[in-house]
């Protein structure tokens, strides 16, 4: 049996590290919006047999156009991706016309600022419906513990796992727009509640170990009960996370690239889930079980 | 206590008849859903032996994926509507009557199944109009973005209508746009103050009456005293609505048009009427096109990943867990199969998130099975005889397998009810994975697991990844 609960202090030290980088990272550099959340076009074009013009060459093509904010960036061996203000039909079409007629239009969107604010909103909202859901179940799945902390303090030490899991991809997301313009979109927000959702799931499996302990062995101390629930779901946790993280890596590799970012922050979210469903979640019951046998 | 929810109490499966009928009908469902998913090899087979057999069988019943705009290419518009011109009129019947109009239009393009929703959030009216594998975008956005012209036509008479009809056959080439039947009037939506569903006084039966402005009033009276016995042809957008026959000369500006129509189609006509007297003006505030092979590439590459994540999940799971571990892979293996199954039935539309959701789940289905058998194993170690570990290890599990699962439940719902249609379909994939996960471990790997010979497997404890028994069987 490992000495998890005993070795605490050493699990919060790196936790912390990783949640303060990632406040930092988010205060100093904020989030970089994708247009989905502030308005803009996107156009993707590929041009046929790898002839694909020097950027500047373009911008100048554009010129007459006087689109806003316009950036171009490639992708891959013949494809471009331009950035600008949210435009109409008109424009779009003079774009091709300019760029010529034998390129591939990939994809194009162009969003109105009011859908962004609108999805913002949505956004949040989902985000704290979800909390607030997760927190009442939390709470009614351990209404019959009582002894010795009573259930309202298993659903607290589920919301600093959580608040745990979700602040590091987004720090991570903070420190990817800031270096290399990786935008966030509404799958960013959908990440972000899987995890949410994942992160519950696999603290509740160790929870409801030490809920059944509870009842199976009286004579033992509190904290080295969870120190042997945390020990008997190891091997799940881990296997589960595993067996996900298998599944990501597969979608990450292999799968599309609009993807690759949604995925990355659901691999990052969900190592860290584990991690605090293990090394947060259950030490965090044992220290204001400590605590508050000492007053 | 609280209500004993495993699966013993409530399906009661303990009868080794019993399990072996669910295997037996889990296999059969599965190969049907497979079939489902795959008509063709139904269809190659029966083909085969349609040769020798002297009944001839039936082809399998073909159903396509569903797949969204990301995936199998497309446009998605959203149109934000003014409805402040139509005070008079419910604000949600004028949206209908525009969704109508719209509609009547895009079919006209021969996109296959478009969608077009109506959207009320923010206190804004919306439209959403989804085009799948649609060329021509520009011209689809002019098209629908046109105000709906509404107009009165009057029947010409025999001696007209049989001259254009000879010279259209004759091909003059002049003739041939005319409409043989009716022709022009200068009545036209623009006369029309409003349209509504009202039942009439004598018969009970749904009709449609509608209210004409001053000068309106003055045209259509002249209009129906030159042509009463006759039809009027109330055409929208150039394609005709309604004609119905005219009785008597109305004046006053007021006309019933009744009929054997029922609530719903006095309703739709009430509102195609509203819908050109009063236009509602639409203004495009989002597009969205993908190519479709940026959606072929996107989709390939999709399933490429499916195939090899779910590969690297089977592996894992028989390294780690020997037999059962080829039990759960069988057991993922109808799962896959009959969520599959039941995204074509139902039918989900698949995005390229949503097929991201799915590959998910498939990594989360294994959860369960997971933690059922490190329960067995924990319950096979303190010396349990294998079968009651096996029943044990999953009466202990379904609690956790229950209680985690809802958490994810909570989150695909919200997603499902608080967001936008792209999310919305990996919420869907993602929620039904995970109730099917749940019974595919109750149903699936426990039958599987118990119709074995459990006698025989108790004398190779390797097989079932438990190194040393530490102490010998108990009963």
């Amino acid at each position: 049996m490992f000495d998890i609960i005993g070795k605490r202090k050493i699990y919060y030290t790196i936790s912390a590290v990783f949640i303060v980088a990632s406040i930092i990272a988010l205060f100093l550099w904020g989030l970089e919006f994708g247009i989905d959340f502030k308005g803009g076009s996107i156009l993707e074009v590929a041009y046929p047999g790898n002839k694909r013009p020097e950027t500047n060459q373009i911008i100048d093509s554009l010129k007459p156009l006087k689109l806003n904010d316009l950036r171009i960036s490639p992708v891959g061996d013949n494809g471009a991706n331009f950035r600008f203000k949210e435009t109409d039909e008109a424009t779009h079409q003079e774009i091709i016309k300019i760029l010529g007629g034998n390129i591939e239009e990939r994809r194009f969107s162009s969003i109105g600022p009011t859908i962004g604010t609108e999805l913002k909103q949505k956004s949040i909202k989902a985000i704290i419906i979800v909390l607030f859901g997760i927190s009442l179940y939390i709470a009614w799945a351990f209404r019959k513990v009582s002894k010795p902390l009573s259930s309202w303090r298993y659903g607290v030490a589920t919301l600093v796992a959580l608040f745990h899991d979700l602040v590091i991809p987004v720090g991570l997301f903070a420190f990817l727009g800031h270096f290399y313009g990786v935008e966030i979109g509404t799958n960013f927000i959908v990440a972000l509640l899987v995890i949410l959702g994942f992160s519950v799931h696999d603290t509740i499996v160790v929870f409801d170990r030490i809920r059944e302990n509870l009842k199976r062995y009286v004579s033992l101390d509190f904290v080295s009960l969870i120190n042997q629930s945390v020990n008997e779901t190891l091997m799940r946790s881990i296997n589960t996370s595993l067996t996900v993280l298998l599944t990501l890596l597969a979608l990450y590799v292999f799968g599309g690239e609009s993807i690759r970012y949604f995925v990355l922050a659901l691999m990052v979210g969900i190592f860290s889930g584990t991690y605090s469903s293990i090394f947060i979640a259950s030490p965090l019951l044992a220290s204001w079980f400590k605590v508050l046998n000492k007053s | 206590m609280a209500p004993d929810y495993s699966p013993d109490k409530l399906f009661k499966l303990n009868a080794a008849k019993k399990v072996r009928l669910t295997v037996f009908a889990v296999f059969v469902i599965a190969i049907i859903a497979a079939f489902f998913i795959y008509p063709s090899a139904w269809d190659k087979a029966i083909n085969k032996i349609n040769v020798i057999s002297p009944v001839a069988l039936p082809n399998f019943i073909k159903t396509p994926f569903k797949l969204g705009l990301d995936l199998a290419g497309g446009t998605r518009l959203i149109y934000s509507a003014d409805v402040s011109g139509v005070k008079d009129q419910n604000p949600a019947s004028a949206m209908s009557g525009l969704r109508d109009v719209i509609e009547r239009r895009v079919n006209l393009f021969g996109v296959s199944e478009p969608v077009i929703e109506v959207e009320h959030s923010a206190s804004q009216w919306r439209l959403i109009v989804e085009l799948a594998g649609i060329k021509d975008i520009s011209q689809a956005i002019a098209l629908i973005g046109e105000t709906p012209f509404l107009e009165f036509k009057e029947q010409r008479d025999d001696t007209e209508t049989q001259k254009i009809l000879n010279e259209q056959k004759a091909g003059n080439k002049e003739y041939l746009t005319q409409d043989p039947y009716f022709k022009a009037t200068n009545l036209s939506g623009k006369y029309i103050k409003s349209a509504k569903v009202e039942f009439s006084q004598n018969t009970y039966q749904p009709e449609v009456s509608v209210q004409f402005d001053g000068e309106g009033a003055k045209i259509f009276e002249e209009l129906t005293k030159n042509n009463v016995g006759k039809q009027l042809g109330i055409y929208l957008d150039g394609l005709p609505i309604s004609a119905p026959v005219v009785r008597e000369p109305i004046s006053g500006g007021s006309a019933v048009i009744s009929g054997k129509f029922n609530i719903d189609e006095a309703k739709k006509l009430a509102e195609r009427l509203n819908a050109g007297a009063l236009p509602v003006p639409i203004r495009l505030i989002s597009q969205d096109s993908v190519g479709a092979s940026l959606g072929q590439n996107s989709l390939d590459k999709s399933v490429k990943a499916g195939f090899i994540g779910f590969l690297a999940v089977a592996i894992f799971m028989i390294l780690y867990y020997r037999f059962p571990g080829i039990v759960a892979v069988a057991a993922l293996l109808i799962y896959t199969t009959l969520v599959l199954a039941l995204f074509k039935l139902i039918p989900v539309t698949l995005t390229l998130a949503g097929v991201a959701g799915f590959i998910l789940s498939i990594g989360m289905a294994v959860d369960a099975n997971v933690l059922i058998f490190e329960r067995m194993k924990e319950e096979f170690r303190a010396g349990k005889v294998l079968s009651s570990a096996i029943d044990d290890g999953f009466a202990r599990a379904w609690f956790s397998i229950r209680d985690s699962n809802i958490s994810t439940l909570i989150t695909t719902l919200v997603l499902y009810y608080f967001t936008t249609s792209v999310v919305k379909g990996f919420a869907l994939t993602l929620g039904i994975g995970v109730i099917m996960s749940m019974f595919s471990a109750i149903f699936v790997t426990r039958s599987f697991l118990k119709i074995f010979p459990v006698d025989s497997l108790e004398k190779l404890p390797w097989l079932m990844s438990v190194k040393n028994l530490n102490s010998k069987p108990q009963t």
